[in-house]
């Protein structure tokens, strides 16, 4: 099992591991309700360097990220993030992603663990327009301080002003006193914050100083179980459950990831352009528990009668809400916001209603 | 890790306690801190009659569904009410506030077979 630069660390503050995606990860320190209320409140950091990276530069650079993501990278400017979804040709998604733009030739591509190797074989093999690109997903380390506080406590680690920055852009400041830092406005959360870049051979001084700088705002440790009940209530994808190679981003409520402009001519374009016009047969949709249960992937859903239009992809019990929460590939006509459907948990149907995420406004 | 010297422990990390006539039973220390942050438990066998190993209910945490399994035969009295609004009673006091059910037993030598202490002990160290 591969392990972060932070491994060490996560064992010795008492962290329950897992094997996530090939990587030894901490699911949970005190546990996943209350570190999910820590980062809504207040503030925790997350250790996600297992989280790819990819450099994609040169005077090509543009020309291949465009193929191959959804968004229109041309409405990027320098310090800008985007969120996007590489398209299979096959209208699937092989994986979302991050792009951010240093400069009109030179672009960083933040992919999800699991899906590094799969990625990196596709943009190589979409690459014949001759971008240079490099992997150093093995070589960088990334921590997400997410929270209402979170960009406060940063400030106090740079000279650089972060904590007015706009959501979704970045800054490369000297950090915890080292210099060449990716400082991102970006999260998995809902609650604000931001991701930081390091080296891996900086990753354990940057920890300790963000946890130092977090003291007086009672910055907790979080694992990979709140980042999933945090994600789930603020209604973002996650790949593997909710989009796959097989979901196309119009059925799973990305379109509006999914621009067609002058310019942009991606990968399944003329796909998903008619699956626009003409509409999908099953969309991923939110919904909220009436009855009293969990709902879990791989769950039906049904109508009154018990027949099948759906399946969940994502459920949990939301930890501020108290009630059962999820995503769901649900048939038309069922899937209207307010809709009623039911989701068959161990051979009861209980009743849900189909509610546009995000589940709870922070 | 807790365990109690005075209950009675099972296999599937059930503890139980006599009181009077009855049987209380609930997860133990261990379960609940194998399983996380419980959020959900429902038991709809009250009245049931079931035997020794049937589920009773289901315990749902954040991330795993499990079936809570009599230790001994019995019929299902009564259900923890305060469980419906705060199942995180099993998480803090497993023991204690977070018991589960109350039963009859049927078979009051069933209780006998049970784990004492030092049995389960050597269980979950195994």
């Amino acid at each position: 099992m591969k392990k972060t630069a932070l491994n060490a660390m996560h064992r010795q503050m008492g962290a329950k591991m897992v094997e996530f995606a090939g990587w030894d990860m901490p699911v949970q320190f005190e546990g996943i309700n209350a570190e999910h209320k820590a980062v809504r409140t207040k503030l925790g950091v997350f250790d996600v360097s297992h989280m790819g990276e990819f450099w994609v530069e040169g005077p090509h650079a543009f020309e291949l990220v465009q193929k191959v993501t959804t968004n229109d990278v041309a409405a990027l400017t320098d310090g800008k993030v985007q969120y996007s979804c590489f398209p299979n040709g096959k209208g699937g998604i092989v994986d979302d992603l991050l792009v951010y733009r240093f400069n009109t030739e030179k672009y960083l591509l933040v992919v999800n663990a699991s899906n590094i190797d799969k990625d990196w074989a596709h943009i190589n093999s979409r690459n014949d327009v001759g971008a240079k690109l490099a992997n150093v997903s093995d070589e960088v380390s990334q921590l997400a301080v997410q929270g209402p506080l979170a960009l406060k406590a940063m400030q106090k680690l740079t000279k650089t002003s972060v904590e007015d920055m706009e959501y979704y852009t970045f800054k490369v400041v000297e950090f915890a006193g080292v210099p060449d830092i990716i400082f991102s406005t970006t999260g998995y959360t809902g609650s604000g914050g931001c991701e930081i870049y390091m080296p891996n051979n900086k990753a354990e001084e940057i920890y300790n100083a963000v946890l130092e700088a977090g003291k007086e705002f009672d910055i907790k440790p979080i694992g990979l179980g709140a980042r999933d009940t945090l994600r789930l209530e603020s209604g973002f994808c996650l790949y593997g459950n909710d989009i796959d190679d097989t979901t196309s981003p119009i059925a799973a409520g990305l379109g509006w990831i999914t621009k067609f402009v002058d310019g942009n001519d991606f990968i399944d374009r003329p796909l998903f352009e008619s699956q626009k016009a003409n509409g999908v047969p099953r969309r991923l949709k939110g919904f909220v528990m009436v009855d009293k249960g969990v709902p879990r992937h791989e769950y039906e859903v049904t109508d009154a009668d018990g027949n099948i239009i759906g399946h969940v992809t994502s459920g949990t019990m939301s930890p501020m809400l108290h009630k059962g929460i999820g995503m769901a590939y649900v048939d038309k006509p069922f899937w209207k916001e307010g809709s009623e459907i039911y989701i068959k948990v161990r051979n009861k149907l209980l009743k849900a209603v189909i509610t546009r995420p995000p589940f709870y406004k922070a | 890790m807790n365990i109690p010297e005075n209950l009675k422990y099972s296999d599937d990390h059930e503890w139980l306690r006599m009181e009077g006539e009855e049987a209380i039973i609930g997860i133990t220390d261990f379960a609940q801190s194998e399983l996380g942050d419980i959020v959900f438990v429902e038991v709809e066998t009250i009245d049931e009659t079931l035997e020794k190993g049937e589920a009773f209910g289901t315990v749902e945490a954040v991330k795993t569904v499990s079936d809570l399994l009599l230790p001994v035969g019995g019929t299902i009295l009564e259900l923890n009410e305060k469980l419906e609004d705060e199942p995180e009673l099993i998480n803090k006091d497993p023991y204690g506030e977070g018991w589960i059910v109350k039963i009859k037993v049927t078979h009051p030598a069933e209780i006998d077979e049970m784990l004492n202490s030092t049995a389960y002990k050597s269980l979950i160290e195994s």
